[in-house]
């Protein structure tokens, strides 16, 4: 037992110092505010003024120092309307982009597992590959991609100029000479579904890929047509990596501050933009910290309620879900 | 045979990486029969199953099933069904939900369906499991849930995949009394896969032996026990001494030095053939008995096997495996008696004993 004690030891350490004491720290900031140190002025003995601080210390300068007060008034700041809003976009985006994730994740996990499909692996591979550029360099291209005298809108110039009919159809749709992709709402999303689709796709398909194929010959023997046999066992199946996926891009996406900021210019404020101007910009570091305890709440209340599911669907219990 | 229920014509499968699975097997099955489809692994035999039930394509030849070629039809519209392997049971559904898996999909009456799950799990032996999990099952009744999932959709046909493989013996001479029981009660007509030779004459009303992609042998388990036509067929269905010989005229074969009288005829004269000895049909006597018979050699090995001995029986460079119920002592000289009908003469293959000892392959047993 002792020895097994030690071996912990290591785990321990790293948790202790990388975990929990980070997130006391937080924690600390969280619900606390800095307040000026309360003092007198006071002459001394030579006739200079001076002042006494609450602590009994004496100093000639006006007192600087700030103290932390245990208060929950960021909590209150917190439910600013405007604070609200970004929450509520920032949950919106990342709900929609988790969304389009499943949406386009699903088929593709499905393909490549697909029994005539050849060399999953390979496309797995293509799939991956991108993630292994820096995260800031993905996002630029598509920035260069999309920017107003970017390569997509010089191609569209271009075709407009060569082909009559189509500059009228633009044209007739009041589209002027550039389009405006970039620095909105579904500019941000395309760069977070773009960032996180992998993330999507691999936990799905490695789900998909381990279901027994003996499986799906039985419920073909029992009559079922492919669609039937998709929904009665492929789906039920995959069940568990749809939900790790949702998980791994719902967090990334619900936090992130880096993509809202390139592609939606600083129009598009998330959360987490908020959470870092206040370690940054205005150095707030108690109310960023409070809104990153009302992120984590925010998002162990959503896997909370992932697990939920997880739990009702999970194949031992006897709930029919079609 | 009256009421073929399917007609297996040639089929071939090659797969793509250019491996013969089939080799233009041929095979009709009537109405209401057990057939067995016996052999070692790879002889090809599951993948003649997976090719009934719609899970390969052979590369050519037809499966009529009624009379209609079925292989442009996908498994699951055809009227056949499947008992795997490894049974494949659904582990998200119960035994009722794995049982009525075909009838819902059918979208028949709830009710009815109800009440056919509680039947057929009365059938299998499984009378009120219809909430129990899958996961809480042991290995025979799962095999049962599959067997009865496999029955409510009332096939024409049952194909089952090795289904008693994963059993331990006695549960699997249960189960194979239970399959028969079922088979003859339904009235349906079962396609069994199985490695075991027993297992094959036990339950079967005709066995075909395959091998490397052919059929050796197709016949009662009584014929294919009895007589083998090959040296592969005696020596895979049992126990046997094949003996490399010499059909001198009709009805007279020479093995072991000696020439027997036998019925068989049609070799031609001085025609190397094999010679298959049960070794319950060789008669030992000790050698001073003065009844007839021709002296053998000395008794090299003796074992209690139960109901019988089992004895081996040396001379030069033959050995001879004897079953009987009396026991020679070992190194007792004896002379063996072996009745003319019993003597089983095949026609040489390349199984034979001493074509297998030439291409360097060892001995048979």
């Amino acid at each position: 037992m002792k020895r097994k004690g030690l071996m912990v030891l290591p785990f321990a350490l790293w948790a202790i110092i990388f975990i929990l004491v980070p997130l006391g720290l937080i924690a600390w900031y969280g619900i606390t505010v800095e307040e000026p140190v309360a003092y007198t002025e006071i002459t001394l003995e030579d006739g200079t003024p001076a002042f006494r601080l609450e602590d009994g210390t004496v100093q000639t300068q006006e007192p600087w120092q700030k103290k932390a007060v245990i208060s929950f008034q960021n909590f209150k700041r917190m439910v600013e309307p405007t604070y609200l809003r970004l929450l509520i976009r920032s949950l919106k985006i990342a709900l929609l982009t988790t969304l389009i994730c499943l949406i386009l994740g699903y088929p593709v996990a499905l393909i490549l597992t697909g029994k005539d499909f050849k060399h999953p692996t390979l496309w797995l591979m293509l799939i991956i590959l991108p993630m292994w550029m820096n995260f800031l360099l993905r996002t630029y291209s598509w920035m260069s991609i999309l920017e107003n005298s970017g390569i997509l809108n010089s191609w569209i110039t271009a075709l407009r100029n060569a082909v009559p009919a189509i500059d009228q159809w633009f044209t007739a749709r009041g589209v002027g000479n550039k389009i405006i992709f970039l620095y909105n709402e579904n500019a941000v999303i395309l760069g977070m579904v773009y960032n996180y689709l992998s993330f999507m796709i691999m936990p799905i398909y490695t789900v998909i890929e381990k279901i027994d194929k003996s499986l799906l010959e039985a419920a073909a023997d029992l009559g079922a047509s492919p669609s039937k046999s998709f929904i009665r066992v492929t789906l039920p199946y995959s069940l568990p990596g749809v939900l790790e996926g949702i998980t791994m891009v719902f967090v990334p996406a619900v936090t992130t501050f880096v993509i809202s900021q390139l592609m939606g210019g600083g129009k598009v404020p998330l959360i987490g933009d908020i959470i870092q101007n206040q370690f940054g910009k205005s150095s707030d570091w108690h109310f960023g910290s409070s809104l990153s305890l009302l992120v984590m709440v925010v998002v162990l209340a959503f896997m909370g309620g992932l697990q939920q599911i997880d739990k009702d669907e999970e194949p031992q219990k006897e709930v029919r879900i079609f | 045979m009256e009421n073929i229920i399917l007609s297996i014509r040639n089929v071939k499968v090659v797969f793509e990486d250019g491996f013969t699975a089939l080799g233009g097997v041929s095979l009709d099955i009537g109405q209401n029969e057990f057939v067995t489809l016996l052999g070692p692994s790879g002889c090809g035999k599951t993948t003649l199953l997976r090719c009934i039930g719609g899970f390969e394509k052979p590369t050519s030849g037809e499966i009529l099933y009624k009379g209609q070629d079925i292989i442009p039809l996908p498994p699951y519209k055809r009227n056949i069904n499947t008992v795997f392997q490894r049974y494949a049971l659904f582990p998200h559904l119960n035994v009722a939900q794995n049982v009525s898996f075909g009838p819902d999909l059918r979208h028949e009456d709830k009710k009815e369906t109800a009440k056919r799950v509680g039947e057929m799990l009365e059938l299998v032996g499984l009378k009120g499991f219809e909430k129990r999990r899958i996961s809480s099952l042991s290995g025979g009744q799962q095999q049962r849930v599959a067997i009865a999932r496999a029955l409510i959709n009332s096939p024409d046909l049952l194909l089952l995949d090795e289904p008693l493989g994963a059993l331990d013996l006695k549960l699997r001479r249960e189960m194979q009394l239970e399959l028969k029981r079922i088979q003859r009660e339904s009235g349906i007509t079962f396609i069994f896969v199985t490695h075991d030779q027993e297992e094959a004459l036990t339950m079967s009303d005709r066995v075909a032996v395959m091998r490397a992609g052919e059929i050796l042998q197709l016949g009662t388990p009584v014929d294919i026990y009895n007589e083998p036509e090959s040296a592969f067929v005696a020596d895979f269905i049992g126990a046997s001494n094949i003996l490399p010989s010499t059909m001198v005229r009709d009805k007279l074969v020479h093995f072991l030095g000696v020439d027997f009288p036998c019925v068989d005829t049609g070799f031609g004269e001085n025609a190397p053939v094999d010679v298959v000895l049960r070794p319950e049909d060789v008669k030992l006597k000790p050698e001073n008995d003065p009844a007839e018979g021709v002296p053998f050699g000395t008794v090299e090995s003796l074992l209690f096997k139960g109901v019988h001995y089992e004895m081996k029986v040396r001379s030069g460079n033959d050995v001879l495996l004897v079953h009987s119920t009396h026991a020679r002592p070992v190194g007792a000289r004896v002379k063996l008696t072996v009745a003319p009908e019993d003597i089983q003469v095949m026609r040489k293959s390349d199984f034979s004993p001493d074509v297998r000892a030439r291409k360097g392959e060892g001995g048979v047993q």
